[in-house]
Formats: C-alpha cells, sequence, structure tokens
C-alpha cells in the first residue's frame, strides 16, 4: 500500500511542480516562475546526491564540488563565448553560449572529478568518508578564491542566458520547462537504474556488504560508480543553475552549499526517488515566507530541520505516504 | 630567512595546534563515547567567547569571565545532550550530521539575537600584554605562550583523568563495550551528559582564550569547527592522542605553509604571481595534508575503526 | 527595533498612500534594498539600511515606498531577490548591496532591464571602467579610492619601505594595487592571507622581521579585528595604515585600545563641518542610539542623492531622472559631492586618527589626503 500511496504522492508533487509555474504565467507573477525553477534545479542537485546517499549509503558532504564545477563549466564556456576569446589559447577552440553542449560538458567534467574524488575517497568509510569528501570540498573552495583567471570570489556574470536550439530561454517560462524536462528525464533514468541490478546491487552493498562480496560483486565499484553518475548529476544541475542567475562564484563550492542539498535529501526523505523534489520545494517554500517574516528565520529553520531528524525520518514523502518505505 | 623568524613560527604554529587540541579534544571524546559527530562544537566555541566578552565587559575581570566561558559552554553542551543529542546516538551519521547542523543555525541566529550583529569586545589582560623576551634574543607575546602552556595543561590534565581515574576508566570501559558498562550498575545517561558537558568546556575555554586575540562574533565558531574535524580525522576519531599529534601537525602545517610557501614560489616566479599562487596552495595545504594521510591509512594515524 | 518600526511606518503610509490614490503612482518610487542583514556581515548593512531609512524619515515625505530584504551576503540570494523585486515588486530602483561580489552579480543585470542602480557601497572597477553604465550610479567610492589616497599620503609623508597587507581575493589585490598607483616610496614586500583567516601570528612575525618602515593594510571586518588586537600585543611598533574599513565605527568598540592612534584615510568623519553633517549625527543618535558610521553616511547620501532627484524629475522618465540625479544636487554630509563621468563620486579623502571621547572609541581628521579625488577608471568608462 504504502509504495502505491507514495505514487501518488509523487505525481502530486510534480503536477504541483508544473501547475504553479503555469498559474504564474498566467497571473503574469514572473518571480514564482523564478522560484519554481529554483526547486525544480535544486531537486536535480538533490537527486544526483540521493543516489550516493540514498541508495548507495555514501553521506558525501562534498557535493558543492560537482555543483559547482557543473557552475563553472557554464561560467567558463559562456565567459569565452561573450568576450569573444578562445578557451584554450593553443587550439583555438572557442567558448559557446549553447546549453545542449555546456551541459554535455558539465556532466563529464563533474563526472570525471567525481570519479577521481571518489576513488581516492571510497577507501574510506563512515566518518572518515564524510570528512574527505568536506576536505575536498573545501580545497576547491579555497582554490576558486584565490584563483583569479576567472573572477576569483567575485565569481563571474554572464550577461545573456545562454540559449538552447529552438527555445527562447530568456523567457522565464522557457528555462523553467527545460530544467523540469531535465529534472523529469533524469528522475526516469534514476528510477530505472534503482530498479535494475545495479541499483539493487548497490542497496544490497549498503545494508550487507559481505553477502554482496559472496556472489562475486566488488561494492568498490559499485559504489564508485555511483557517486560518478551521482556526481555528474549534480554538475548538471550546478549548470543549470548557474543559468538561472547567469552567475558563478565560488560559494557554489562552500561546505555550506554541500549542508544545503543534503537538507533537500533529508527534509523530503532519503532514498525516496522524489524525496529531493518535495525537499526542495519545501526549502524553498520556507525561505521565501520565512524570510519574509524575521530577520532570524534561520532559527526556524533550525528547529523544522531538527524535527524531522527526529520525528519525522521518513521526510516529508514519509510523512505523506506513509511509513514503509519503499526502497528497502 | 634568519633562524630566529623559524623558531618564533614554530612557536606560532604550537600555539595555534595547542588551540585546536581543546576544540578536537572535545569532539574526539564526544565520538569516541558516544559514537556522536557534533557540527555544533563550534557553537560552543562561540557561546564562550561570547560569555566571556560579557561576562569581561561587565565585571572587568578576565578570569570571572574565562569562568563565565567554561560555565556557559558546559550547561549549553548539557542542555542540547540531554533534550536533543542523546536521541541520536544510536543513529547513523546522517542524522547526526544534519541534527547538529540545524543546532549551528539555532545557536547562530540565536546569538546573533541577544547579542546583535555588532562584533564584541574582550581584550587581553594587563598582566598578560606585551611581549617577553625568550632566550636567543625572541620577542614573543606573553598570552601566546599562556595559551600555549594552558592547552598543554588541559592536555596532560585529559590524559591524567582518562588513564588513571574510575570516570577514565568508566569513559574507556564505555569506549569498549557501551553495554558492558550500563551492566555494572554506571548511571550511563549521566556519564555520558557529564563527558559532553566536559568537551563542550573545553572548547569554550577555547572559544575565551582564542576571542581575546580575535573577533568574538557571530559565526567565529564554524571554520575552527571544521579545521578541528580535519585534526581528528588526521589523528584518528576517538583517539585523544591522535587529537594532539593531529591538532600540533595541522597548527604547525598551516602555519608554516603560509610564511614557506609563497617564498619558495618566489625562487622560481615573479614576486605578485609568488605571493598569490603561494598562499592560494597554503589556504589548501591542510585539506591536502587530510587527503594524503587517509589515502595512506584510511582510518587516521590513530585510529582503530571507522 | 526602531529601526524596524520606522521601516514599517514608511512601507504602511506608502501603502495607504497607494491605496487612496491608485493612479497617482507616477509622483512616487519604489525602491528595493537588497542588502546584508543575517551572518557575519550583518553590522554593515544594517548601518546602511539605518542611514538610508533615516533620510527617507527626515525628508517628510509619504511617496517612497521602501521594500527590504537580506541578501545573507550570498551572490545567488542576491540574484534571486533582484529578480523579484524587478519582476515580482516592480521597483523603480535598487540599491542596498554592501560586498563588490554581489554587486557584480546583480547590477549589471538590472540596468539592463532598465532599473536604477544606487550603491551605497560596492564599488568594484569592472563597474567603473568597461563595464559602466548610464543607469548605475556609485554614491560611496570605487575600491581603490580610500587606498590609493593613503598611497599619496603615505609618500608625501615621506615613508619609503612600506609592507602591504591583504587577504588573497580580488578586493585584497584591487587595494594593493590601488595603494601601489600613487604611491612613490620603496615597497618592501607583499602579503596575502586566506580570506577569513583570524591569526596573524605568523604575518606579525614577518613585519617585526621585514624592517619596514610602514606597513598598509586591507582587512575588512572580523579579520582587522583580529589583526590590530594581535598587532598591538606584539610590542612591533612600526606604523600602521589602512583604508576606513578596519576602523569603522561599528568595530572599533571591539578592537579596543589596540586600534588608538592608527591613521585610516575616508571620505567622511562625524567631525567634518557642515550644516549636514551635524544634522545627520545628530538625528541618528536620537533614531537609533548610536553613533553613525561610515556605511550610515553612505545609505543616508545615497537616499538623499535620489530624493534631490525626485524633486527635479520623475522616475518613470528615465533620462530626465539620469540628468538629475548626475547633477547630484543634495547637501552630501561630506561636504563637496559631484559625479565623474563614470557616475562614480569626485570627492576629498582625509586621513582620520583613531582616538578614545570618553569611553567611546572613535576618529577625528587630522588632514586631506587628496583634494577632489577622482577613481582611475574613469578614462575607460564609454557612455
Amino acid at each position: 500500500m504504502g509504495v502505491r500511496r507514495e505514487t501518488m504522492v509523487n505525481t502530486l508533487l510534480l503536477a504541483g511542480l508544473l501547475a504553479v509555474p503555469l498559474w504564474a504565467l498566467w497571473a503574469d507573477e514572473p518571480f514564482t516562475i523564478t522560484l519554481a525553477t529554483r526547486v525544480a534545479i535544486l531537486a536535480l542537485a538533490g537527486v544526483g546526491l540521493n543516489l550516493a546517499l540514498g541508495t548507495g549509503g555514501l553521506v558525501s558532504f562534498g557535493h558543492a564540488v560537482f555543483f559547482g564545477i557543473g557552475g563553472y563549466a557554464m561560467g567558463i564556456l559562456a565567459f569565452h563565448a561573450q568576450n569573444y576569446t578562445p578557451l584554450i589559447e593553443s587550439l583555438s577552440i572557442p567558448g559557446t553560449k549553447s546549453m545542449p553542449v555546456i551541459w554535455a560538458v558539465a556532466v563529464i567534467a563533474s563526472a570525471l572529478v567525481a570519479l577521481a574524488i571518489g576513488a581516492l575517497s571510497l577507501r574510506t568509510s563512515g566518518v572518515y568518508f564524510i570528512m574527505i569528501t568536506l576536505a575536498f570540498g573545501q580545497m576547491f573552495y579555497y582554490f576558486t578564491i584565490s584563483w583569479p583567471a576567472y573572477g576569483g570570489e567575485d565569481g563571474m556574470s554572464i550577461y545573456l542566458r545562454n540559449s538552447f536550439p529552438g527555445v527562447n530561454t530568456l523567457v522565464p517560462f522557457n528555462f523553467f520547462a527545460i530544467s523540469f524536462a531535465a529534472l523529469l528525464a533524469v528522475l526516469v533514468l534514476v528510477g530505472r537504474l534503482m530498479r535494475a541490478p545495479f541499483g539493487l546491487a548497490l542497496s544490497a552493498a549498503r545494508q550487507n556488504e559481505a553477502r554482496l562480496r559472496a556472489v562475486g560483486i566488488d561494492p568498490y565499484r559499485l559504489r564508485l560508480t555511483a557517486f560518478t553518475l551521482s556526481g555528474a548529476i549534480t554538475g548538471l544541475a550546478g549548470a543549470l543553475y548557474a543559468d538561472l542567475n547567469r552567475f558563478v562564484s565560488p560559494s557554489m563550492f562552500s561546505w555550506q552549499t554541500s549542508g544545503e542539498i543534503m537538507i533537500f535529501v533529508i527534509l523530503g526523505g532519503v532514498g525516496r526517488l522524489f524525496g529531493p523534489v518535495a525537499g526542495a520545494a519545501l526549502f524553498i517554500l520556507l525561505e521565501h515566507f520565512l524570510g519574509g517574516i524575521s530577520e532570524y528565520w534561520h532559527i526556524f529553520l533550525g528547529v523544522l530541520l531538527l524535527g524531522v531528524v527526529l520525528f519525522a525520518r521518513g521526510g516529508l514523502i514519509g510523512l505523506l505516504a506513509g511509513r514503509e518505505v519503499a526502497h528497502d | 630567512m634568519s633562524l630566529i623568524l623559524v623558531i618564533e613560527q614554530v612557536l606560532n604554529g604550537l600555539q595555534s595546534g595547542v588551540m585546536l587540541f581543546l576544540m578536537a579534544a572535545g569532539l574526539t571524546l564526544i565520538f569516541g563515547v558516544m559514537g556522536l559527530i557534533n557540527l555544533a562544537h563550534g557553537s560552543l566555541y562561540m557561546i564562550g567567547a561570547f560569555a566571556a566578552a560579557a561576562v569581561a565587559g561587565a565585571t572587568g575581570s578576565f578570569l570571572l569571565g574565562l569562568a563565565a566561558a567554561l560555565a556557559a559552554s558546559a550547561a549549553a553542551g548539557a542542555l542540547i545532550e540531554a533534550s536533543v543529542l542523546r536521541r541520536l546516538y544510536g543513529r547513523d551519521h546522517l542524522d547526526q550530521v544534519l541534527a547538529t547542523f540545524a543546532l549551528i543555525l539555532i545557536f547562530s541566529e540565536g546569538t546573533r539575537w541577544l547579542f546583535g550583529s555588532f562584533p564584541l569586545y574582550l581584550d587581553i589582560p594587563d598582566w598578560l600584554s606585551g611581549p617577553v623576551l625568550l632566550p636567543g634574543g625572541i620577542h614573543y607575546p606573553l598570552y601566546r605562550l599562556a595559551i600555549i602552556g594552558v592547552g598543554l595543561l588541559v592536555a596532560f590534565g585529559l590524559f591524567a583523568l582518562i588513564s588513571r581515574t574510575r570516570i577514565g576508566i568508566r569513559i574507556r570501559a564505555g569506549e569498549a563495550d557501551r553495554e558492558m558498562i550500563g551492566a555494572l550498575g554506571v548511571n550511563i545517561s549521566v556519564l555520558y551528559t557529564l563527558v559532553f558537558a566536559l568537551g563542550a568546556a573545553l572548547a569554550g575555554l577555547a572559544g575565551a582564550l582564542i576571542g581575546a586575540i580575535q573577533s568574538v562574533q557571530v559565526g567565529m565558531g564554524e571554520p575552527v569547527m571544521i579545521l578541528a574535524f580535519v585534526v581528528i580525522v588526521i589523528g584518528g576519531i576517538g583517539s585523544i592522542r591522535g587529537a594532539l599529534v593531529g591538532a600540533l601537525l595541522v597548527g604547525l602545517t598551516d602555519t608554516l605553509g603560509r610564511i614557506f610557501l609563497p617564498m619558495l614560489f618566489g625562487l622560481f616566479m615573479e614576486p605578485t604571481a609568488a605571493t598569490t599562487t603561494g598562499s592560494a596552495l597554503a589556504s589548501m595545504s591542510i585539506y591536502i595534508l587530510m587527503a594524503a594521510v587517509l589515502l595512506v591509512k584510511p582510518t587516521g594515524l590513530y585510529g582503530s575503526a571507522g | 527595533m526602531r529601526a524596524k518600526s520606522l521601516f514599517l511606518a514608511t512601507a504602511v503610509a506608502s501603502a495607504l498612500a497607494l491605496a487612496a490614490a491608485p493612479g497617482a503612482r507616477a509622483e512616487g518610487i519604489k525602491v528595493g534594498m537588497i542588502t546584508t542583514l543575517s551572518g557575519g556581515g550583518a553590522s554593515l548593512g544594517v548601518d546602511v539600511r539605518d542611514g538610508f531609512m533615516l533620510a527617507v524619515k527626515m525628508s517628510g515625505r509619504d511617496d517612497i515606498e521602501v521594500v527590504i530584504e537580506d541578501d545573507q551576503r550570498k551572490p545567488d540570494i542576491a540574484v534571486q531577490l533582484a529578480d523579484k523585486m524587478i519582476q515580482s515588486d516592480r521597483v523603480d530602483l535598487l540599491t542596498g548591496i554592501i560586498w563588490s561580489n554581489l554587486a557584480l552579480a546583480v547590477v549589471p543585470a538590472a540596468v539592463a532591464q532598465g532599473k536604477f542602480y544606487l550603491s551605497p557601497n560596492a564599488g568594484p572597477s569592472q563597474l567603473a571602467g568597461a563595464g559602466c553604465d548610464p543607469l548605475h550610479f556609485n554614491v560611496a567610492w570605487q575600491n581603490d579610492d580610500l587606498p590609493a589616497a593613503a598611497g599619496t599620503y603615505l609618500a608625501a609623508e615621506g615613508f619609503d619601505n612600506t609592507l602591504l597587507l591583504a587577504p588573497n581575493y580580488p578586493a585584497g589585490h584591487d587595494m594593493v594595487n590601488g595603494f601601489k598607483r600613487t604611491f612613490t616610496g620603496g615597497i618592501n614586500g607583499e602579503i596575502f592571507t586566506k580570506l577569513g583567516q583570524k591569526d596573524y601570528a605568523a604575518e606579525i612575525a614577518q613585519i617585526r622581521a621585514s624592517g619596514a618602515d610602514s606597513v598598509f593594510f586591507f582587512l575588512p571586518g572580523g579579520m582587522g579585528i583580529s589583526f590590530l588586537k594581535q598587532y598591538a600585543d606584539s610590542g612591533v611598533d612600526i606604523p600602521l595604515f589602512g583604508p576606513a574599513f578596519s576602523f569603522d565605527q561599528g568595530i572599533l568598540q571591539a578592537v579596543g585600545d589596540a586600534a588608538l592612534g592608527v591613521r585610516n584615510t575616508s571620505q567622511w568623519n562625524k567631525d567634518i563641518d557642515n550644516p549636514a553633517n551635524k544634522a545627520f549625527v545628530e538625528a541618528f543618535q536620537a533614531e537609533y542610539g548610536r553613533l553613525p558610521s561610515l556605511y550610515a553616511s553612505q545609505g543616508y547620501d545615497t537616499a538623499n542623492l535620489m530624493i534631490s532627484a525626485m524633486e527635479k524629475a520623475d522616475v518613470s522618465d528615465t533620462d530626465a531622472f539620469r540628468a538629475a540625479l548626475e547633477e547630484a544636487d543634495f547637501d552630501s554630509v561630506r561636504g563637496k559631492f559631484s559625479f565623474a563621468p563614470n557616475h562614480f563620486p569626485v570627492q576629498d579623502i582625509y586621513v582620520r586618527e583613531v582616538i578614545k571621547e570618553g569611553d567611546v572609541f572613535t576618529n577625528r581628521i587630522v588632514g586631506v589626503a587628496a583634494t577632489d579625488f577622482v577613481n582611475a577608471y574613469v578614462d575607460q568608462c564609454k557612455m
């Protein structure tokens, strides 16, 4: 029953996320569309982390690295395109303002970095894994702050949003549609993956590593694959987020960003496919409304988070769909 | 580059390492005994500094400020242990990270609500201010020497507490086998609260001592908290000895790296580029150190199991 | 708290005005203020907001509506708030940003959408040079101004072996380069520290061993407090100089005796002798119960500049309003004030010294570092 109810909740969530900007389009409230776009993109980042964290049990406190790499992939490519300077001097490769190309670069770059970080970090486990991923995050953060070529701490502004073939991305709703489509596509992909042998094995690796070894599967390679995929998805979200703001900066790499992505996952429900969607939506709602009520809204956010961790372990989806955890 | 400068920098590294140890000792103790990751440890450091600044400002006595810092942070520690963290001991690390992240939000904004957005004033007392002349002609601030002294004293006291006293035996027993200690009739929840308050008091002490030479403001705890985590991960989580070695290593690497890396790059680069590149690398140095240690020893220098 | 009630009063008044006469908005102005009100940098944003709202209140006008939002010092949040204010609140004019990196994220997009931006603080070189814009006005300074004035002053004082210290990030490099542009003496060396660093023992040891005759440093906020306290305790007696940011009213009390006697360059101080400044300092103390800071004075001037333009033109007439702003026809608390062609201030920059008045640490003017100072990027601005 739990599973069917969860499917219903998920469907409602997606319908809501689509209905709100449609209403905003009708009511001429463009900022609400921007908020919905933010939800879709941050949810995408969360879906990436959830693959490692929820399904794989890999508590990464450094996913801001991939988010930032995606962002800087967009920033650097668009920066060279808008200034008509070659990306790599000797090969005279130009920058680009085309979203599909930027996405491809963001996904590949963050996947490669995730592969490298994962290969090193997965030698450790437990708290050590949490902390070594945090350390890699801090390395990238301080590097981008003091690296002068692309703005350092100032970051980089891109004056016009990048282009997508056949779509005017400057119209807020169109960009929402692009982000929403990306989220849907990734949700379908990850959903299939979780039911495929790969996802089942990954889940098994979290629960009982010895049994997995007994059937001849190497958990290290399995986790490394999951971590790389997870980083690639978060990297794609980073590229979209940079395009939403038309701006990238080192704060995308900060440990608070890692923490926030984690919050989306937990608020929504760890290991549930749609958890990050619910979590990101709730977070943005809170930020928008609590922020309007009090300067000290972080206190309320903290109390709420605490409440979720202590009393509602299935997160928002768990609360709505009942306690049977679909993924176990 | 004179020898005196090198010695002075080594002293600076020691001083920063000793302070980090005060933070790291509490963290590692709490993890070793209760199995809890406490991200809010930096908030306890901030509470210590604010309590010291408020009381020293009102009474004019630095020592009373220190006492207030110890009391306030220990009380705050005991309070969050008994009300929130106790429920998290059996949970996985993810829940602990999130819950204590939430505590940071509450403590930081709560402090700002109480004390306002402007930094507070806390200064070195007259009897500890100014430099002294060490053998070899080194001028070194007396206060920093005092910090090194206090830190080493606390380290020594902690080792004695754990290896020599009954509480220490119980703490070690608790680390080894939680059910066993309950069976022995020790009131485990009181023991846990005590250990947590002790760790919190150490963080508060560090906050007050450092508050006198740095700025007392909201958010001061987080950078220190991240460094303290780096320390205990390098040392091996749960090991007090590891925390001491890790703290000194991190303190020395950070201090010496800041000074000597730009000089090193200056040997083969033009000066401005060398200082920029050198400082950039220096700001990453301790994280590189940590990654390197974990690659060789995945459970830290003195750690037993993850 | 009083600040909040003041804001509410204004907001309510303007809401009433709106309700009474729906078509009458042409006369008024809607301002979006994005500033830092929470977290570590909140004291600066609070001062800018308080200074700005004080001027609005003192003008007695009820046709100024101000929407205030907290950017948490995060560039992405600032961008989103700007989107919200432009798209949803439909403001005419934006202001309030404290930090250069946030200004760089917000300002180009805001002016591209036809909104005015009046900067009460951040003045990055990008927006003064090639990225200047007809709708962007800076009422504070270009980032290099105060250090450049310090360079002039130190050279005139005969220093010839200066050590430079700043955090390793763009504003830090800007400050050091600004100083070097005007300083004709010798440079002993440059030290760049980690952004946010709070322990300067290693750097102070380096300064002690350097043999420099003076130190010019830029360490804003908590970094400056920490450095000054540690420097005073180290017994090193090489004189310190810096731009006003580390000696501002908001943080001097936290530094205490350690800052006494240090000279710094600033375009404003509370003892500048003109009626506008006297009225400002008195009203600010009466309203908020504390001395105004540099940032408060900048917020106050920003609002008065805007009000002066409102008296000449309607904000919906972009060209007329811009021309009215360019005239800078308001009584600045700094005395003389006009705009250079790139819309950055032309103003005198003073040398101040930190003193103690009773129990309160503050500054007094001891000299003039530069008269009618014009920023270095004017020639790069084509508009």
